[in-house]
């Protein structure tokens, strides 16, 4: 793999220039994640409407390119998803950076343009942290945000 | 003047590093079709044939425990084990093989002093005196007991170069200091901390002093008698020698004074139900069947080092260190951490808009081994306002070519993140 197919385009771009990274005001879910190995941290805030739809969702925290774009890819490919195709992404992400195809064929669109950190064992961390803190964030229910910390280890 | 010029000379003239680097096999490694440049030798060193051999030597012949049998083998090995400890001895420069204790490592030997010297000996509102730029493993044996004691850990500043503020050292010291611990070279930084000082300012009040050597050993010639240290701990395995060993210097009469760490075999010298007599240091505090093995390689690490020279080593790497740092110094973009004047080969550094661990990945790429994080240092990270850095460790085996290699490298991050 040559280095330029891990940093690509899109991911320096989305690292450079990172979507939605900002904590969401208003949350009914939030939590943060944490990648001991670096130290990175992450904070990720959703708001999700009764019938079960990603409204918005928002991240704070610095970090790498590759968990920097991954976060802020996936917020982009998450919004007005239901909490059921959301989990369907991760669990298509999830198979594609770790090299375990997942069941069912996904269709990750741009995502797709992080499959190179499967070539790189130590960098897969870096690029679901964003997806684990989301799925910590989900699993927090209540009508105030929920905070806890997920970590990648 | 002409004889100190020579003498400069001879020392230069004298350590020929491609010849060093014929004594460590796994630097003729490739790395993604480069030739391996290895410059993380403050996490782990590579290994000189001479110490591989002396593994399968000790393995093959002579092999038995040590201190139990009267068989032959048992002899044997017990002479390779305690030969070892007298190069040892010699290489830290200690009055007596008896103040050289083997343990697993740098940690294991801090976290023994803490426990078997420091916390019998420690009351509510003692303090235990560190430094901001302390590993973890200096850290954390001493938050461990300070909580038990309901004691107090304070922490030396640091300056903006990375250096130890002496003159807030000195007024911190006081009636309630139990202990100084502080680093002799820092791993994040590569600052030398004025030994000397540091031991004659404490000594005055009759404070003990340990330092951590993990980082020193490898790159400095030692004098524990010069040094007036009380303790003193060297990681094997970052002294070219094998994972698993290091020893624990301490000052004879703090060892024969201090409980024991562990109980077990060998360090007692007789044992009832009703009572256990312990055995004289160094083997009260090596309880159960040492590393054997790796304690013979690490006397043969020392011996090897010895025969080159430290003081050579020292002069070369203080040559090298300093190219490095100005060659990357010299890169725009690039930000230096630890800026110190006495200084190890050790260059951490930042490069603008590109996180450490990116930087890693695409200089292994290159066949450039960094470590990038916090380097097991976070209050220095925390100090200088970055999560992590890039680190580049060199030691003696390392050459200005390699360093050139690294700054290659460098320009390739930059381009790929333009």
């Amino acid at each position: 793999m040559d280095l330029r197919d891990l940093y690509q385009e899109i991911i320096l771009d989305h690292y450079k220039k990172p979507r939605n990274a900002s904590a969401l005001q208003v949350a009914s879910h939030e939590a943060n994640g944490h990648n001991p190995l670096c130290g990175d941290r992450i904070k990720v805030s959703v708001q999700v409407t009764a019938d079960g739809v990603v409204q918005d969702v928002g991240f704070e925290g610095s970090g790498c390119a590759i968990s920097t774009a991954s976060a802020s890819m996936m917020t982009e490919a998450i919004k007005g998803k239901t909490l059921e195709e959301v989990e369907e992404l991760f669990q298509g992400f999830h198979g594609m950076v770790t090299g375990k195809e997942a069941e069912e064929e996904v269709d990750l669109g741009k995502l797709e343009a992080l499959s190179g950190v499967r070539e790189i064992p130590i960098r897969v961390k870096c690029a679901t942290l964003a997806w684990h803190t989301l799925q910590a964030a989900i699993k927090n229910t209540g009508a105030t945000a929920v905070s806890t910390t997920v970590t990648t280890e | 003047m002409t004889t100190m010029v020579a003498e400069a000379e001879d020392i230069e003239s004298s350590f020929d590093v491609e010849k060093v680097r014929e004594d460590f096999p796994s630097l003729t490694q490739e790395v993604f079709g480069n030739p391996l440049v290895y410059f993380d030798n403050a996490a782990s060193a590579q290994k000189p044939q001479a110490m591989i051999d002396a593994l399968a030597r000790a393995y093959t012949y002579g092999y038995s425990n040590v201190h139990r049998g009267v068989h032959t083998l048992s002899q044997q090995s017990t002479d390779a084990y305690e030969n070892a400890r007298l190069s040892l001895q010699r290489f830290i420069g200690a009055d007596r093989p008896e103040e050289v204790v083997f343990v697993r490592g740098t940690t294991e030997g801090i976290n023994l002093v803490a426990r078997a010297f420091v916390r019998p000996r420690l009351n509510a509102g003692d303090e235990i005196l560190i430094s901001h730029m302390e590993h973890h493993s200096n850290i954390v044996p001493w938050q461990i007991i300070c909580e038990e004691a309901n004691a107090k850990l304070r922490v030396v500043p640091i300056t903006d170069e990375g250096e130890l503020d002496m003159e807030a050292y000195a007024s911190m010291l006081n009636e309630h200091t139990r202990i100084v611990a502080t680093v002799h070279v820092s791993n994040a930084l590569g600052t030398i901390n004025p030994v000397r000082e540091i031991v004659d300012l404490a000594h005055a009040k009759g404070i003990p002093v340990l330092l951590d050597g993990a980082q020193a050993a490898p790159h400095l010639p030692l004098d524990m008698v010069e040094m007036g240290v009380d303790f003193y701990t060297v990681s094997g395995h970052k002294l070219f020698g094998p994972t698993g060993i290091g020893i624990l210097y301490g000052r004879y009469e703090h060892l024969e004074s201090m409980d024991p760490y562990q109980g077990g075999g060998e360090m007692i010298s007789s044992v009832t139900f009703e009572k256990t007599e312990y055995n004289v240091p160094p083997g009260k505090f090596e309880a159960g069947t040492p590393h054997i093995v790796g304690a013979i390689g690490l006397g043969a690490v020392a011996d090897y080092l010895a025969g080159i020279g430290m003081d050579k080593i020292a002069a070369y790497e203080d040559d090298l260190g300093r190219y490095a740092t100005e060659r990357l110094a010299a890169v725009d973009g690039v930000r230096l951490f630890g800026t110190a004047r006495h200084k190890a080969a050790v260059v951490s550094f930042n490069i603008d808009g590109v996180h450490a661990h990116d930087v890693g990945t695409i200089l292994d790429r290159e066949g450039v081994a960094v470590r990038v994080g916090h380097h097991c240092a976070q209050p220095v990270m925390d100090r200088f306002g970055v999560p992590s850095t890039a680190r580049a460790s060199l030691a003696f085996y390392n050459t200005r070519e390699e360093v050139d290699r690294l700054v290659k490298a460098i320009d390739r991050v930059q381009e790929i993140f333009g």
